[in-house]
């Protein structure tokens, strides 16, 4: 399945909506994505993966530059994933404990707007 | 002899196709159904990482993968043309196999200097491919082969 991008703002928090394979084919549109939502002044982000069916480490470089991206404005970018085979790549990496990892987008904004 | 062999011009999209045919080569060999993930997400890893370094290095010559099952174990080499020292991303070239580390530097990025000037990089460093190759197969090679690289991936037989 090819890679289908969407986002919108809620409670102040761009919520990226990202629907199929995030793979070394289709990484550079996510990329785009966040590098074009960044230079729009937002720095909250959150990325919601309920429905990816793949990732791999392209997707991982796409997601880690972009958290680096919004720490520089001290922004953030939290990720919502319930799905094990998703999550197992994160796991292997370590980047559970770089990222925010939610279980919905409305747990992910409780989340963040409890950081402020 | 391998069972299947692939073989395809380093294009991006093509990875996917790698990978279908990896996955279906794998479930027709009896791998088990919850290590089907597993192969499909190793040999996307391998393949990217072979079409990357060719895209840089040699982007006329194809890339081949061989599935193997010979009821003991499923095998998947990811042979490509480019000498190991000469794989990794542009901030990190050289450091082939072994080089690379995984994103645990000070603020969990590694570093990796792509990454220090606020870009976006569309990958992390070329280790980090290898490293979750080497969390999902049972067993991992990285060997030359000739003047490229091979990256075999083994599974063994289990029922699920």
């Amino acid at each position: 399945m090819d890679l289908k991008l969407a986002h919108s703002n809620k409670d102040g928090i761009e919520i990226v909506d990202v629907e199929g394979e995030i793979d070394v084919y289709t990484a550079p549109r996510l990329r785009e994505l966040l590098i074009e939502l960044v230079n729009k002044k937002n720095y909250q982000l959150v990325v919601n993966m309920e429905k990816v069916e793949f990732l791999d480490s392209t997707g991982l470089g796409v997601l880690v530059g972009g958290l680096k991206r919004v720490r520089a404005h001290d922004g953030s970018l939290d990720l919502v994933c319930t799905q094990e085979r998703i999550l197992k790549i994160f796991r292997i990496t370590g980047l559970t404990k770089v990222f925010g990892i939610h279980e919905s987008v409305d747990q992910a904004i409780a989340a963040r707007k409890a950081e402020k | 002899m391998a069972t299947v062999e692939v073989t395809f011009t380093p294009l991006p999209v093509h990875v996917r196709t790698a990978r279908l045919v990896a996955t279906a080569v794998a479930r027709r060999s009896g791998v088990a159904e919850s290590l089907l993930d597993e192969v499909r997400l190793a040999v996307g890893e391998a393949c990217s990482r072979a079409v990357e370094a060719h895209q840089r290095y040699c982007p006329g010559q194809p890339i081949r993968v061989e599935l193997t099952d010979d009821g003991e174990q499923f095998e998947v080499v990811v042979t490509d043309a480019v000498p190991d020292a000469e794989h990794g991303t542009p901030g990190t070239a050289g450091k082939g196999a072994n080089g690379a580390a995984l994103p645990a530097g000070p603020d969990g990025f590694g570093d990796d200097p792509g990454l220090a000037d606020g870009e976006i990089p569309l990958r992390l460093p070329d280790g980090v491919g290898l490293a979750v190759i080497a969390g999902l197969a049972d067993d991992v090679h990285v060997t030359a082969a000739g003047s490229g690289t091979s990256v075999t991936m083994s599974w063994k037989r289990r029922t699920a």
